[in-house]
């Protein structure tokens, strides 16, 4: 009997040890810097809000921690969309002034792979901006370090929530340097394609209602033939 | 009995490592793809959006046109013209597939546009671009870009509107109808497919 107990509790420690090296492991999803910062392109630069009760609207499945937004949204509960989040948010300008509306459809991706440190989501960005045009950002995110950065220690503090001062690129591919791909549909963006990567800055979180202060910024790197761009957007800047 | 406890910790870790190498994480719903073959080439499939049950939410600047209660429209006077929704989409027996998203919007800098994405989980999103101008009854337009399964596609796409004539009590007011037609990239003298 002695044997098994010992057996049982040798298992136990194993498994809990290749949890704790995963989630600790300093190698794993390491912040890497975005090839957009050192590219020396024109880049578009929208900031939204994170939060869904700050979006315009935020709907999902209805039973995850993030409530949808407003109250009387259609939920997301059938199950080919039931791992989907729908996200509505007005997308300012680098100086903050209103820019357009962006539409971001994420799905949690069957790509994931806990042990290389990969938390995936499939996503795309239809972005309006209604003086300039409109664009579909396709991307995949790596979720793993937001999780365990901010959402395991959320859990784990005793305030069911977490503050302090994050950043990170969330877009992991499908560009060979981690970059999202853009299509460019209609007005000056009309056939473009390009290159973009989103990013968030996170100072709390509630274990209980989610993201609570917290925002996004999607950077667009535009085509090299830009120079007329510039004279004729003001908000467009490179950061 | 150090030595069992040693070969548990051992089984332990290898159990952990085999678990989470070989069980799936996210394992999206799939319904069956319902797509037949055009007769000048490429692949049909056609979505569907029932009207008013789909709808997820709608953004414009008519107040009185807003869905769902309490959802806030920004009223910038750039956002004149424009109207924003949002629908649950379907494949062609009905069932649920994805979500969509439809912008009709007119102005001066961008013209008269009508735009889709559909992003369907478990195969990609499609994002369509279609001519505000209708003929015989429905506006067409082309496949502007695709993701995953959609990746390198193009192809043509075209709107309309079903109306519902049943006479049932909990009949829908209508479908949009969405047909898309896809045709695969030829590869060039390489060999290769460029799907940027």
């Amino acid at each position: 009997m002695k044997y098994v107990v010992a057996l049982v509790l040798g298992i136990a420690a194993g498994g809990a040890a290749a949890l704790a090296l995963l989630y600790f492991n300093p190698f794993m999803a390491k912040a890497a810097l975005s090839p957009l910062a050192v590219s020396g392109q024109q880049q578009l630069s929208l900031n939204f809000t994170a939060v869904p009760k700050h979006a315009i609207a935020y709907t999902n499945d209805g039973g995850s921690r993030i409530a949808p937004y407003p109250d009387k949204i259609l939920q997301l509960w059938e199950p080919p969309i039931r791992q989907t989040d729908v996200l509505v948010t007005r997308l300012l300008d680098a100086r903050n002034q209103p820019a357009g509306i962006g539409i971001k459809f994420m799905s949690k991706s069957e790509d994931t792979r806990i042990l290389n440190g990969e938390a995936l989501a499939d996503s795309v960005w239809y972005v309006y901006l209604p003086r300039e045009g409109t664009m579909l950002v396709a991307q995949t995110e790596n979720y793993w370090r937001y999780l365990r950065d901010i959402v395991v220690p959320a859990h784990w503090s005793s305030g069911n929530g977490w503050k302090g001062s994050w950043h990170g690129t969330m877009t992991s591919g499908p560009g060979a340097l981690g970059t999202a791909r853009v299509h460019g549909g209609s007005g000056r963006f009309r056939g473009i394609e390009a290159e973009a990567i989103e990013t968030l800055t996170a100072k709390a979180y509630s274990s209980t209602q989610g993201p609570v202060a917290m925002n996004g910024q999607l950077i667009v790197e535009l085509p090299a033939a830009g120079g007329e761009m510039t004279a004729r957007t003001p908000e467009t800047t490179r950061e | 009995m150090i030595k069992t406890f040693i070969t548990g910790i051992v089984l332990g870790i290898a159990g952990v490592i085999a678990a989470l190498y070989l069980l799936p994480v996210v394992d999206q719903h799939r319904e069956v793809s319902v797509i037949s073959v055009a007769p000048n080439g490429g692949n049909l499939e056609t979505f569907q959006v029932n009207i008013p049950m789909d709808r997820i939410i709608v953004g414009a600047d008519d107040d009185a046109a807003l869905l769902p209660a309490g959802l806030e429209w920004p009223d910038d006077p750039m956002f004149a013209g424009s109207r924003a929704e949002l629908y649950k989409v379907r494949n062609s027996r009905n069932a649920v597939i994805g979500v969509a998203s439809r912008l009709a919007a007119s102005n001066s800098a961008i013209g008269d546009i009508i735009e889709w994405v559909i992003h369907l989980p478990a195969r990609g999103s499609i994002y369509m671009t279609i001519d505000a101008q209708a003929a015989g009854g429905k506006r067409v337009g082309q496949l502007r870009a695709g993701t995953r399964e959609f990746e390198g596609l193009s192809g043509t796409v075209s709107e309309r509107w079903v109306a519902d004539t049943s006479d049932a009590d909990d009949a829908i007011a209508g479908r949009i109808e969405l047909q898309a037609t896809y045709i695969a990239q030829l590869p060039d003298e390489a060999g290769e497919v460029n799907v940027e």
